[in-house]
């Protein structure tokens, strides 16, 4: 106080006019946090940002150029990237027609003479060697004939052609139209050329069975779990020790599940059933190696202590009153936990089955183990009975992204499908979390009586 | 404890004492000698090491509105609840003594507690509907017995919502949750809901207690409609509604059952000192 004399003869301040302190309303607090939030968001809008830029630019058709080098090489290319080294990198298709068989080239710029954007240039997309950069002349019996850039013409089998899009005609609608078509193309067809052209249809099927099964599987066993330890158990040591098991199994890293499946699922039970249930010879293997049901259990391995302790937590929500509300009106334990608590629970049960079904959509390294490949030979639902083959390995594009984008001879040709890839990926993280979250808002809705 | 000697207790008034039937609210006829529907002797009960209720015996006459009243804490709702063995579902309670309704020990380990419970029906402090429509809730207890078709089960939640004088207000939205109903309908729900099991007894425990002025008069309307067809016992901290709607009162002061008469005997000449001193409002 002695900064602040009182005037003398003024009635003495009351303690409580102690000044005006700067952080009575947050202060630092809230700048700290602030900064926190902000900086976080920041961080998910680069993030989503890069990802579905990146990913949606993939499939966005650019124009051909035509490119006159320094030694009279003529190119027609899709230009990629500008290097602050003067370079320029630009696909150039037709990689069984350049020398080094790559269909990337990388110029210091100040070697090309001259560009221009020729009409009548072609972007035809071909079962083998990549996209090819001409012209079209006419589709005779015996195939495509074309011209090469520099003009030397060629003949291409006509079941190696998929498509013939006259790139630079197209205006701004044009090329929207494209940018579906690619998209949609991506989405159906299959991988071609080891995985650096083509869609990604059975990596996404693969990863939609994967998860689907996965909440199958975890949820009535994480549920009944959660019901026990919460309804019927007594506070022992023992249940004690089991809740801290479910919880630290949340911990341990997925590697490991990895290989516990392995270990456990497809070599111990996948052998069982083969050859005592099965009756399978001893060199033929059906279950005893990877495939989409033990994956798929390894997953629910994974997920089921978030199921446990989010249904948990939606049973202690179920009000006291409510369960001895039933119980007074003669109902067994097992009737009221049927007919009252369950459904109270529930959206404590769909949380548990937002964050299985988030955490394992994202999950590739025990799948790596257990089932998942980079390239599978065929679809794990077919036609044939029955219909849905647990056995079969699956691909999955989490570790679509990694095959294609680390695995791969033609780095530069699939970096676009790496980010596709990872878009996707993320789309359909997105779209499973929001199904369920709406399910959850509807339940809420339903028991809160709106 | 043999009945002889609980007849020198204070208990023992029970049906002796003319009704001033000038003070009733309505012309209910009730026997003066109502039988004993549930009789309780020597009741003492512990939650763990604490013992909250101390040798209660108590006859609730058949018929009737029994009010329970006492400080909060003193061991109503325990004793309420000992009645359709409730505090079974508490971990770690004992209870020594005997409950009989009907002349049968509720307690004797051969009961069936659904049974039990069928027959004395519970409404709690807090409404507390199910999640599920209004239809659902009235039908819920008959449901579980699987007994009744479909037209016999909606006649029976028109009866019950009818006596729990809900059912202008609900007939049009049976489908609709019981969880938009407001406070006081919802109360009234859980009346029905318990009246559908076609219970013997039921037991209210402060079924007012969260509820506005208004809708504390439509339950209080409703306990004496039900009267004569149900018994009912009624815990209540509200002194005012004890003398209005029971016809018998029992005075409860930490865990012990100090009083039990005719309500305009207690209310009137009560012959504790500290009953006369709780409900002259002089309660330490
Ligand atoms: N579930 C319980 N566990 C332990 N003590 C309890 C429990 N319920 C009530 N009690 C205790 O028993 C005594 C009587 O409680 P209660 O019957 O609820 O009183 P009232 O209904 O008259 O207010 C109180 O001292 C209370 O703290
Ligand atoms: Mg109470």
């Amino acid at each position: 106080m002695a900064d602040r004399p009182s005037p003398a003869g003024a009635p003495p301040r009351s303690p409580l006019l102690g000044g005006t302190r700067p952080d009575v309303s947050g202060g630092m607090g809230i700048y700290l946090t602030a900064a926190a939030v902000a900086g976080l968001m920041l961080a998910a809008v680069l993030f989503f940002a890069l990802i579905f830029s990146r990913g949606a630019a993939a499939f966005w058709p650019k124009p051909l150029e035509e490119w006159t080098l320094d030694d009279g090489t003529v190119l027609l290319v899709q230009p990629v990237e500008e290097y602050d080294t003067g370079d320029v990198r630009a696909r150039t298709g037709n990689r069984e027609f350049m020398p080094g068989r790559e269909d990337h080239v990388r110029i210091p710029a100040s070697r090309i003479v001259s560009r221009r954007v020729p009409e009548d240039a072609v972007w035809i997309e071909r079962r083998e060697y990549g996209p090819f950069h001409g012209y079209l002349d006419e589709v005779a019996a015996d195939g495509y004939h074309v011209r090469l850039p520099d003009g030397a013409p060629e003949v291409l089998a006509a079941d190696q052609v998929l498509r013939v899009e006259p790139i630079n005609r197209f205006g701004a609608f044009g090329r929207l139209g494209l940018w579906f078509r690619n998209v949609f193309r991506f989405l159906s067809e299959e991988p071609r050329e080891s995985n650096t052209d083509g869609g990604v249809f059975p990596a996404l099927i693969g990863t939609s069975l994967l998860v689907l099964l996965m909440s199958i599987l975890v949820m009535p066993f994480g549920v009944l779990a959660a019901v026990y330890l919460n309804e019927y158990a007594k506070d022992t040591w023992f249940v004690r020790l089991v809740r801290i098991s479910v919880n630290n199994l949340a911990g341990v890293p997925s590697i490991v599940f990895g290989v516990f499946g392995l270990g456990f699922f497809v070599y111990g039970l996948g052998d069982f059933v083969d050859h005592s249930l099965l009756g399978l010879p001893s060199n033929e293997t059906r279950f005893g190696t990877g495939g989409l049901l033990w994956a798929s259990l390894t997953m629910a391995l994974l997920t089921v202590p978030v199921v446990v302790v989010a249904t948990e937590e939606g049973l202690r929500a179920v009000p006291r009153e409510r369960r001895e509300g039933a119980l007074a009106l003669g109902a067994t334990r097992w009737e009221a936990l049927r007919h009252v608590i369950l459904p109270g629970a529930k959206p404590g049960i769909l949380t548990g089955l937002i964050l299985a079904v988030a955490r394992a959509a994202g999950e590739v390294a025990p799948l790596m183990l257990t089932g998942v490949v980079g390239l599978a030979p065929e679809l794990p639902v077919d036609g044939e009975f029955p219909f849905l083959h647990l056995e079969k390995k699956v691909m999955h594009l989490g570790f679509h992204i990694y095959t294609v984008g680390f695995q791969s001879p033609n780095v530069e040709a699939v970096e676009p499908l790496v980010y596709a890839t990872a878009a996707l990926l993320l789309l359909l993280i997105l779209v499973l979390n929001l199904t369920a979250i709406r399910m959850r808002a509807r339940v809420r809705r339903r028991l809160e009586g709106r | 404890m043999t009945p002889t000697a609980v007849m020198s207790e204070p208990t023992s008034h029970l049906g002796r004492i003319a009704v001033d039937s000038a003070n009733r609210r309505a012309p209910v006829e009730v026997a003066d000698e109502a039988e004993p529907i549930v009789r309780v002797r020597n009741l003492d009960f512990w939650y763990g090491d604490t013992q909250a209720l101390f040798g209660v015996d108590l006859d609730v006459p058949k018929g009737q509105v029994t009010a329970l009243i006492g400080p909060s804490g003193c061991g109503k709702s325990t004793f309420l609840r000992c009645l359709d063995r409730m505090n079974d579902t508490i971990d770690g309670v004992r209870i020594s003594g005997t409950v009989e309704l009907d002349g049968q020990d509720v307690y004797d380990p051969r009961v069936d507690v659904v049974e039990l419970r069928r027959r004395v029906g519970m409404v709690f402090q807090r409404p507390n509907p199910f999640p599920m429509s209004i239809y659902d809730n009235v039908a819920f207890g008959p449901r579980l017995r699987k007994e009744l078709g479909r037209k016999e089960l909606d006649d029976l939640v028109e009866k019950c919502l009818r006596s729990a004088a809900l059912w202008d207000e609900t007939r049009d939205r049976l489908d609709q949750s019981a969880l938009g109903l407001s406070g006081g309908q919802q109360q009234r729900l859980c009346i029905a809901r318990a009246l559908a099991n076609q219970p013997e007894v039921l037991l209210l425990d402060e079924p007012c207690s969260a509820l506005d002025p208004n809708a504390t008069a439509k339950i209080e309307d409703l306990i004496f409609e039900l009267r004569g067809r149900y018994t009912i016992v009624m815990v209540t901290h509200n002194m005012q509604q004890a003398a209005r709607v029971s016809d018998v009162t029992a005075f409860f002061l930490k865990g012990r059952l100090v009083e039990a008469d005719r309500t305009e005997v207690v209310f009137t000449r009560p012959s504790k000192e500290e009953t006369e001193n709780y409900i002259t409002g002089r309660f330490g």
